[in-house]
């Protein structure tokens, strides 16, 4: 049996005050007005045949099958396309209605091959339900006209596999433009149309070209909307229909869509955007969709591994023998260097309960604060800049929030690229007439792309993000666009009076910053005049404002935007950070941070650390630990000498890598548990197996403070949940855990944290995914913050002077580098190099102007040096005219880019985030790998072969 | 050899925090941000480093004046265990 689908509507739920009753088939139902017939009908579970329509996108009224009676009307209208109304009364089947239908089955089916059995869409195709509901017996055409099966005629396309995910089989296409419209209303790509006209019709992406040489991204929203097997997984075409369905949440990026995983016994069919996932909404992208066969690719580590020495090859060992080597390591540098010796590092893609129980390690079985998360090196500047000025370290909106936004403020992130899902949410919504600026060195695909145009795009010089922010305050502020009575109602006065003086004087003028900042002063005006005065004002930042020396101060001045035009606490305005990772809020909320206990409390803050410590049953320290940079500098100065390190990879993501190996090889005892040989791995001493998020249960919290399940579908490839290994390394250090589901963390993390005492693994089965906070106060959460009052009690205003960063271009290195990422690869990609997304993105590339290249002789595809003050690397060129002159970009999604060997150790005043955003370079044409790439590729060989020759252990 | 910068690394971050609340036309206020900031987020040891870089360089000292400041009003932070 296969899996039954969701229940679809047929057309969009819509919203409205005003509600209308009407009468189907003798039913009395009331629905929202504008709610059209069809969907009224589905609701008391009268459905209506129907092909075109599918409830993800508008009515489109082409295919005839879903016509109705209603009394007193003429004629019969298709019921997607008609809305209810007041004293309507609908019959949705009669012997006239049965016929009609009929009628447009049999010409459907005279041009569709009667292969049903051998179908991949078999026992889940609509075609076959209508036909079947229909009660379709004969085909008085016959099957011998013109068609569009028979191979070798005329019409006969032949299917287009380019795609390594679907398949495109143009025989089974009924024409319904569901896939169309999925790809333009769902994605907003625009990449399909109906090429043809009439019966000779067909989908065809871009201009007849193959789905992988077009336009298309990939996200599979069309597949997903087809209900014929036209458009279909090779998931199903290789596995067959699935039998089970399991939601959890995707592992990939901070929009945190919920899918239902597809799956019969532990054969994963495909993944299912789910239609109720509060952050997505039933779509999704390239990513999270397809990209998860690195959870059974060969590669995973599948038992621990030990060695003395990082020259030594590895020896195979059973768990205890290999938890119980880590333990006494730690003990004896500990033993040997001080108690502050060691520390833990955890990633922000782990699970929360995982974040939790590693920082609760650290803090109770090391004995002291050493532990850090990867958000240190992407959103640490928010945490500090949001929690100082608003008073809660995270986003203050839902991403539906943005539908009711008017004008939307896009600075330092590429949502298209980096938060997809939620990309083409914003992008809806520009197309129903949301006016939107782009602060942006680049011309991302906000500022253009079809149907969207930037109304402001201030194609800053990397790094000047605070110049331009204060900038645009001290126009709002001089200019009078101000919101004083808010200001005067909710926010400290003295900090106002204070950074009021501040803005306004003539040094923070667009003209004062406009040579800095390298764009004409007029722009920064209308992008303030236009922030403050059209509505609703959202913004939406990334990396692209974090991750400077001033990434702190950037987020300061972002929130004192808002707080000034009173742009905060309701529906479509906030502040809102743009989220790497997954899980980079929840590792924030739990405590991952050296300085801060779970639920952003200080570790001198003796209430906080004594309801821990009574709920631990230990002395906890009262000093705040080292962050992930101090760390290596403390191991190089010979005072750190033990990490464990899970889920990270800090070789190839941390800046200055040559900096980061020699801390490495600086330190006795190096502990990895993750799911591959990563380059972290290739300097540890202690080689534990880690889980997928397929194999293991926990919650991950996205960029909206939305916690949502996370399920195991399958058993862990080497036998434990990552929060099972650090319990069993407490466990060995001397310190009692006794979790026996992750459901327990989460229970203990609600018992020691108001804002997420309402939490539990019960709740989230009955919600769903529920916001924090969650408590007594808002027992389902809360969507929106600060609306009455700011988390910090009134909102506080600070300066926010423009610093310029230390990595200054000169005639050494004439040039700024910029790193970012791409839709089809995440981060450092040890996950999705190893599918076939690595199609999209083979390598990572230099993007350089046309000016730029040819003033050094590099052509396009050259291979070329990047030289920093840090280091060296070799990478093939591509130029590009969407970088400004002066600027190349590079992304980091493979090891032997090195991209971050040349990225410096400059980084963010307030948090030490890097600074990989900005790095003074120069680009020559070279012939062959630097001398880094060639050590490196040397060492990885070597390490890769201690791996397959590890030995098991006599 | 070491790749550690040392108190160079320290003395940069500091004055970075030094900058930011430099603005503050608040001159106590400011000084004391400092001397919190260093105090939540540094650990001991680094503490201890940049307060032992500002006592062994009465003249010479490559901090800014706010961050001297701040760290003369700052307690001595505990030993690293
Ligand atoms: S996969 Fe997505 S982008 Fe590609 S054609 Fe389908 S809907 Fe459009
Ligand atoms: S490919 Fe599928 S969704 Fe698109 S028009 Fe054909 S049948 Fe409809
Ligand atoms: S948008 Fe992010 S969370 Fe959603 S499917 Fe893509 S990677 Fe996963
Ligand atoms: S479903 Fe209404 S016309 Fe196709």
């Amino acid at each position: 049996m296969s899996l039954p689908r969701p229940t679809d509507y047929g057309t969009p739920a819509k919203e409205s005050d005003k509600y209308v009753t009407l009468e189907i088939d003798g039913v009395e139902v009331t629905v929202p007005a504008g709610t059209s017939i069809m969907r009224a009908a589905q609701m008391i579970e009268h459905p209506i045949p129907k092909l075109c329509a599918t409830d993800s996108i508008d009515a489109f009224g082409s295919c005839r099958l879903c016509l109705v009676e209603i009394e007193g009307r003429r004629g019969y209208p298709a019921s997607c396309t008609t809305p209810a109304d007041n004293g309507l009364k609908v019959k949705t089947q009669t012997p006239k209605l049965a016929e009609i239908r009929k009628g447009v089955m049999e010409l459907y089916i005279s041009d569709h091959p009667l292969d049903c059995l051998t179908c991949p869409a078999n026992g889940n195709c609509e075609l076959q339900d209508m036909t079947g509901v229909v009660g379709l017996r004969d085909v008085r055409y016959g099957m011998n006209g013109a068609n569009h099966f028979t191979e070798g005629t005329d019409l006969f396309m032949e299917k287009d596999t380019s795609n390594p995910y679907f398949t495109y089989d143009p025989s089974k296409c009924i024409v319904c433009n569901r896939c169309v419209r999925a790809c333009e209303e769902t994605q907003g790509t625009f990449a399909l149309t109906i090429d043809g006209r009439g019966f000779d019709s067909r989908v065809s992406p871009s201009q007849m070209e193959a789905f992988m040489g077009s336009e298309c991204v990939s996200c599979g929203a069309c597949v997903q909307a087809c209900p014929t097997s036209t458009l279909i997984e090779n998931g199903i075409i290789e596995h067959g229909q699935a039998e089970q369905r399991t939601t959890t949440t995707c592992a990939y990026c901070g929009v945190g869509c919920s899918f239902d995983v597809e799956s019969k016994g532990e054969q994963i069919v495909r993944l299912m955007p789910n239609k109720d996932g509060g952050a997505n909404h039933g779509h999704s992208c390239i990513k999270g969709r397809f990209a998860w066969s690195y959870a059974t690719h060969p590669d995973r580590i599948k038992t621990p591994k030990i060695r003395k020495s990082i020259d030594d090859p590895w020896q195979e060992v059973s768990w205890d023998e290999a938890i119980q080597y880590a333990a006494s390591e730690f003990k004896r540098v500990q033993a040997k260097y001080g108690r502050d010796s060691i520390g833990g590092l955890v990633s922000s893609r782990c699970t929360n309960e995982e974040g939790y129980v590693v920082q609760k390690l650290v803090r109770a079985a090391f004995g002291n604060n050493n532990v850090d998360t990867c958000a240190r090196v992407c959103h640490s500047p928010t945490g500090y800049g949001l929690k100082q000025t608003l008073g809660e370290s995270a986003g203050t909106q839902t991403f539906d929030s943005v539908m009711k936004s008017d004008v939307i403020f896009v600075i330092g992130c590429n949502p298209t690229d980096g938060h997809p899902v939620f990309g083409s949410l914003m992008k809806k919504r520009i197309r129903q007439g949301a006016k939107l600026i782009v602060v942006d060195p680049r011309a991302i695909d906000l500022v253009k792309s079809t149907h969207i145009k930037a109304d402001v795009h201030i194609p800053l010089r990397p790094g000047t993000n605070v110049a331009v922010v204060t900038a645009m305050a001290h126009v709002i502020m001089t200019e009078g666009l101000h919101k004083e009575q808010f200001i005067q109602e909710r926010c400290d006065i003295d900090s106002y009076n204070m950074w009021k003086e501040f803005v306004s004087r003539e040094e923070n003028s667009p003209e004062a910053l406009a040579a800095e900042i390298g764009v004409d002063p007029q722009l920064i005006r209308e992008a303030a005049r236009l922030y403050a005065t059209a509505g609703n004002g959202a913004i939406y930042y990334g990396l692209g404002v974090t991750e400077h020396s001033q990434g702190s101060t950037a987020v300061i001045g972002i929130a004192n935007l808002a707080m000034a035009t009173g742009n905060v606490g309701r529906e479509g305005v906030g502040v809102n950070p743009l989220r790497g990772q997954n899980n980079v809020q929840g590792s924030c909320d739990m405590g991952s941070f050296p300085h801060e206990l779970p639920g952003y409390r200080h570790v001198s803050d003796t209430t906080a650390r004594s309801q821990f410590e009574a709920a631990w049953n230990v002395q906890l320290n009262p000093e705040p630990g080292l962050r992930i940079p101090n760390m290596f500098e403390a191991a190089l100065d010979g005072s750190f000498m033990g990490l464990y390190c899970e889920g990270e990879d800090i070789v190839q993501s941390d800046p200055n890598t040559q900096h980061v190996e020699a801390a490495l090889r600086a330190m006795e005892c190096v502990v990895v548990q993750d799911i591959f040989l990563n380059e972290t791995a290739k300097f540890a001493h202690v080689l534990l197996p880690g889980a997928t998020f397929l194999e293991k249960s926990g919650t991950f919290t996205n960029a909206e403070r939305r916690i949502s399940p996370v399920r195991r579908v399958m058993a862990p490839i080497a036998g434990y949940e990552d929060w099972e290994v650090t319990q069993m390394l407490a466990n060995a250090l001397g310190y009692p855990m006794n979790y026996t589901h992750a459901s327990e963390i989460m229970d203990e993390i609600a018992s020691l944290t108001p804002t997420f005492t309402g939490v539990s693994f019960e709740k989230l089965d009955k919600l769903g995914s529920v916001q924090w906070p969650c408590n007594d106060q808002a027992p389902e959460g809360t969507p929106t913050m600060h609306i009455d009052t700011f988390v910090r009690g009134k909102g506080r205003f600070m300066n926010t002077l423009y610093v310029p960063t230390d990595e200054k271009v000169n005639a050494r290195f004439p040039l700024i580098l910029t790193t970012g990422r791409i839709l089809s690869q995440y981060n450092v990609g040890a996950q999705s190099r190893r599918t076939p997304n690595s199609e999209f993105h083979s390598e990572d590339v230099l993007e350089i102007h046309p000016t730029d290249a040819e003033a050094r002789g590099i052509k396009d595809g050259d291979w070329v040096g990047i030289t920093s003050r840090a280091g060296e690397t070799v990478l093939r060129a591509v130029v590009a005219e969407r970088m400004q002159a002066g600027v190349v970009y590079t992304t980091f999604h493979h090891p032997f880019s090195g991209a971050n060997v040349i990225t410096t150790d400059n980084s963010d005043w307030a948090t030490n985030c890097p600074e990989y955003k900005v790095t003074a370079v120069e680009v020559t044409k070279v012939s062959q790998p630097s001398e880094w790439q060639q050590r490196y590729r040397e060492f990885s060989r070597k390490q890769e072969d201690f791996l397959a020759n590890a030995v098991a252990k006599v | 050899m070491s790749h550690s910068s040392g108190p160079d690394s320290l003395i940069k971050m500091a004055n970075q925090i030094g900058s930011f609340f430099d603005s503050f036309t608040d001159r106590e206020l400011a000084r004391s941000e400092v001397a919190k900031h260093l105090s939540r987020f540094w650990d001991p040891r680094m503490r201890r480093a940049i307060m032992a870089y500002d006592t062994e360089h009465k003249d010479h000292n490559a901090l800014m004046p706010i961050v001297r400041e701040a760290l003369s009003t700052m307690p001595a932070p505990p030993p690293n265990n």
